[in-house]
């Protein structure tokens, strides 16, 4: 859901053509140097410059961050720039968020329901989803609202909605003009990056704190956090969609006599649109996706269902909560994905005029849309959603026992797979990495990335080195690590088996995309007792969390990029007499190279993503270091520290895997 | 054709509105004048949220104030009793540090004295290990015993687990102080050590850890009590040499000094609640194992004890 960090232009303008053998000989030395050190050192000097550090021990650095952040606390009240400056823009979003709620989801008054009572907004909603696509997501629309209320969690859904629909819109109004900037002006997008990188990959838990200390608990402080997290994807991709306009169409309209800022207005944005609508598709997902967390800060809705849920390990509660989570992430994906195409649509047949009769439904639409929203404010039936949830107390019991049946008949074989995984893999290499001194893995990486990206990008990963180990959490770093690295071979392995499957197959991905949706819109902490079940309080869960989340993403983009492989290829490959397994691996991957480099950067990155929700569940490293920095006051700075050392190992891994992509994708040429 | 919808989108959404400003009715005057509105904090452990339904519950029905509950975690709890978004803390379980710098420091909150509730934190292993294994349950025995808990987390040593960072702990200065042969495994949550108890007792495997009481779960599953070296007035000073069980915590409850000067008849109530840990069970297990609603649960309880609920009215 949040998309790329790799949204960035890909510019790497003049192919390197190096040979293939001598860059595998580079890595065969560096590898087998970094292997003879690391053990070497631990021979000799066991623990030397491996840099532990004691949970509840800080570094200087880390004390220094917890005096920072209580001088903010101290000042919250009395510091004019606190009280004047951000109070303004306290309020203003305030009245934003709970305006919306007085509309759909909170009783205003004495009313009994929102000024749009159920039936009114379940009228409303398909009717505009009809306006801005077509009659089968309206359809689609409907029925999920309608299952959202039969879950008995109407007006929790529409809290959800009510908070998302804020927090896009300002996101939008913040990420449009500023990524319409940064699609006109490389520099700009040069400086804005790492901005953008930080606020996607720090942890959300690192800065739910602060936040509240600036802009108080309430529906500001859960907007804003959102809003850090949606914003990037706004802007990136519109940078993305501005650039992507053919230049000569630009230069045509200028020569033409067009003003630059004309051009800007009737060429590039119109050719732009269709992109600048996935932008906020992604912007919305990436909106539901903070649901829960923002939860912990009182924003209201589902989140806070499945939060409360958790305290009982009421696994079937969180899972029905869960579950209104994904309908409404369907609803507002699919009408976006929908709307975009018929844009595009629209764009390419501009002159084609709409019928007669299709004006004319459009009209009655609205009517009927305005009597439905009357009748719900007339009458209590269609104010407040009938019954107490038909469906959800069902499901809830279902999935309980779905659970607990897997639980008592599997819990072996999982047993067993945890166990062999983490004495096969994990521990061996954990040791490596944690026993071996830092400048040993250090020069290990920046060597790594000279290789791969040349001087650049070696100066880029010595100060993401050199800046983790400022943090003071090298060991942790390491331990993170090396659960990162398997739950990323893990995502690109099932990346590439389904995503061909999927490429390959049109029934096979209407199966699987629905079960793909949910499982990277599906709260984390809804299927984190189950995993917990199953495979214990260990790192493994922590990696199969990661593996849920991050390998949707790595299927879709890899299936795209075999369904992209032109048919031509494809025809010759059967033309040569090619058998299905040759087709795959000599034909079908090779080409589909780039993708597949993307969707290895994009796993890694949203296993990144889960590092927090490991330190939940028994990994310990950084995850658990910035949860502790959420709870307890003294551990305030480690847990910033933490998060720091998250975002430099976040940035080093984008940029090599980056790096060893453009080489892959230019090596295919 | 785009630009024929957002007109029409446009003229639909005024005639939207438009309408609703039409009907919205009048409103009527508000009712609940003498106790207004009472904020408070809902940490997210079960027995917090048995404390939370019966004051509530008790405050809606025989003051009519208007309840607003909060879903935080504990630290942002205490940030919201300076800026008057937070009225009261229900469960608080010691925190020292925040103690003195909202309370003593500050002076932006108020502690209001005991709920009744005793908390006592320590070590626990699961019931089935006690008749297998003698003397499990003294500290002495447990280096004889760590090769049991070894896990693919712990090393060559015993695994101890850990459970949510919230919670005062002095684990890993204990196991070193004390010399035992264990690592102290940080699972990072409530839910991975309950889930985790859970799993050892159905399928008979060694575990040891950090719990608490008054918990929910021990009605499920009575986790057996590891004795450590008694506690004494200041042996747990130093959290670098603590070798010694943790002092027994006397639940209270924290209100915002503001809140206290308000003179809502709410503050006598939540000044006087008092109550045991079986009264707090008895709630715990309506929500968590009932699945009942916080009214619900709180309704069986406050009918079946009307003497109490007068005492702490104050009547």
């Amino acid at each position: 859901m949040t998309t790329t960090l790799l949204s960035r232009p890909s510019s790497d303008p003049k192919p390197k053509v190096t040979k293939k053998s001598k860059l595998n000989l580079y890595l065969g030395l560096l590898g087998s140097g970094f292997l003879f050190f690391a053990i070497a050192f631990h021979k000799v000097l066991p623990g030397f410059a491996t840099l532990p550090l004691d949970t509840s021990s800080l570094t200087p650095f880390q004390n220094w961050l917890n005096t920072v952040s209580n001088w903010i606390g101290d000042n919250r009240t009395t510091n004019p720039l606190f009280t004047f400056f951000i109070n303004i823009i306290r309020n203003f979003i305030d009245t934003f968020v709970i305006g919306i709620q007085n509309l759909i989801s909170q009783a205003v008054g004495n009313n009994s329901s929102p000024l749009l009572g159920w039936f009114g907004l379940l009228v409303l909603f398909t009717y505009l989803a009809y306006v801005v696509t077509n009659f089968r997501i309206a359809l689609l629309v409907a029925a999920g609202l309608v299952s959202l209320g039969l879950l008995g969690f109407w007006q929790e859904s529409m809290d959800t909605l009510a908070l998302t629909l804020a927090a896009v819109v300002l996101a939008l109004i913040i990420g449009i003009p500023l990524g319409i900037c940064a699609g006109l002006f490389p520099r700009f997008e040069k400086i804005i990056t790492p901005l953008l990188d930080f606020a996607q990959v720090m942890p959300t838990f690192v800065y739910l704190t602060p936040v509240t200390l600036f802009f108080l608990i309430g529906p500001a402080s859960a907007t804003i956090v959102t809003m850090i997290y949606a914003v990037p994807p706004a802007l990136r991709i519109t940078a993305v969609a501005l650039r992507e306009v053919p230049w000569s169409s630009v230069e045509a309209a200028v020569s033409m006599g067009s003003t630059r800022a004309q051009a800007l207005r009737k060429v590039q944005l119109p050719q732009a649109k269709r992109t600048i609508v996935v932008g906020i598709n992604q912007t919305i997902m990436a909106a539901l996706s903070m649901v829960t967390i923002a939860a912990l800060i009182d924003a209201p809705g589902l989140g806070k269902v499945v939060i409360r849920a958790l305290t009982s390990l009421d696994i079937g509660s969180s899972f029905q909560a869960g579950l209104g989570i994904v309908i409404l992430a369907v609803i507002l994906d699919r009408t976006t994905t929908a709307a975009a195409s018929k844009v595009e649509s629209e764009y390419s047949h501009a002159a084609n005029q709409k019928s007669n009769r299709h004006r004319q439904s459009v009209m009655i639409g609205g009517a009927i849309s305005l009597v439905a929203i009357v009748i719900s404010r007339m009458y209590t039936w269609a104010g407040n959603f009938p019954g107490t949830g038909l469906l959800g107390r069902d499901i809830a019991t279902f999935s309980d026992n779905a659970t607990n049946w897997f639980q008592a008949h599997f819990v072996n074989v999982t047993n067993a797979i945890t166990n062999g995984v983490s004495y096969g893999l994990l521990n061996p290499l954990q040791n490596l990495l944690t026993n071996s001194p830092w400048f040993v893995t250090g020069l290990a990486i920046v060597l790594l990335a000279a290789i791969l990206g040349g001087m650049k990008l070696a100066g880029i990963t010595t100060f993401c080195v050199l800046g983790i180990l400022g943090t003071g959490l090298w060991s942790d770093t390491m331990a993170t690590l090396a659960s990162v690295l398997v739950a990323s071979i893990a995502t690109v392995a099932i990346g590439i088996i389904f995503g061909v499957w999927i490429g390959r197959s049109k029934r096979a991905d209407q199966i699987i995309r629905p079960i793909l949706d949910a499982g990277q819109v599906l709260p984390a902490f809804v299927y984190l007792v189950p995993f917990l079940g199953l495979f214990g309080a260990t790192r493994f869960t922590a990696i199969m969390a990661a593996i849920t989340y991050a390998a949707p993403a790595a299927i879709k983009l890899m299936a795209d990029g075999i369904a992209g492989v032109p048919a031509t290829i494809t025809e010759a490959g059967i033309a040569a007499g090619s058998s299905r397994w040759q087709m795959i691996i000599k034909v079908q991957l090779p080409t589909a190279r780039r993708a597949l480099a993307l969707s290895t950067n994009q796993g890694i990155i949203y296993v990144l993503a889960m590092v927090v929700v490991g330190g939940l569940v028994g990994a310990g490293g950084l995850g658990y270091l910035v949860v502790a920095g959420f709870a307890q006051i003294n551990l305030t700075g480690k847990g910033l520290a933490a998060g720091l050392a998250i975002v430099l190992l976040g940035i080093l891994l984008d940029r090599i895997t980056q790096a060893a992509a453009s080489r892959s994708t230019l090596s295919a040429r | 054709m785009f630009k024929l919808h957002k007109f029409r989108f446009g003229t639909t959404l005024m005639l939207v509105m438009s309408a609703i400003t039409l009907s919205v009715p009048a409103s009527s005057p508000a009712q609940a004048a003498a106790c207004g509105t009472v904020n408070i904090a809902d940490n997210a452990w079960v027995g917090y949220e048995a404390n939370l339904a019966v004051v509530s519950y008790v405050l809606k029905k025989n003051l009519g104030c208007k309840v607003v509950i909060k879903n935080l975690s504990e630290q942002v709890s205490w940030q919201g009793f300076p800026t008057g978004q937070v009225d009261v803390i229900l469960e608080n379980w010691g925190h020292e540090e925040l103690a003195a710098k909202y309370i003593t420091k500050q002076k932006s909150a108020v502690d209001l004295g005991g709920t009744g509730n005793n908390g006592i934190i320590g070590w626990y292993v699961a019931p089935w290990m006690v008749a297998k294994y003698p003397g499990i349950t003294d500290w002495k025995n447990l280096n004889k015993y760590a090769s049991l808990f070894k896990t693919s987390e712990s090393g060559s040593q015993g695994a101890f687990l850990d459970g949510d960072p919230s919670y005062v702990t002095n684990d890993a200065a204990i196991v070193k102080n004390l010399k035992l042969n264990y690592k102290v495994i940080f699972t990072g949550s409530e839910a991975a050590l309950i889930t985790s108890f859970r799993a050892a007792e159905k399928q008979k495997k060694p575990m040891i850890g950090y719990f608490f009481e008054p918990q929910w779960f021990l009605a499920e599953v009575p986790l057996a009590h590891v004795t450590l070296p008694a506690w004494t007035k200041g042996c747990d000073a130093d959290p670098k040499t603590v070798a010694c069980d943790y002092p027994p915590y006397p639940l209270n409850k924290v209100a915002s000094t503001k809140f206290m000067n308000s003179g809502s008849p709410a503050v006598t109530v939540i000044k006087n609640f008092k109550w045991t840990n079986a009264d707090q069970n008895s709630v715990a297990k309506s929500l968590a194992f009932s699945h009942l609603s916080d009214d619900a649960a709180a309704k069986i309880w406050v009918d079946a004890h009307p003497a109490m609920v007068k005492a702490w009215l104050g009547k």
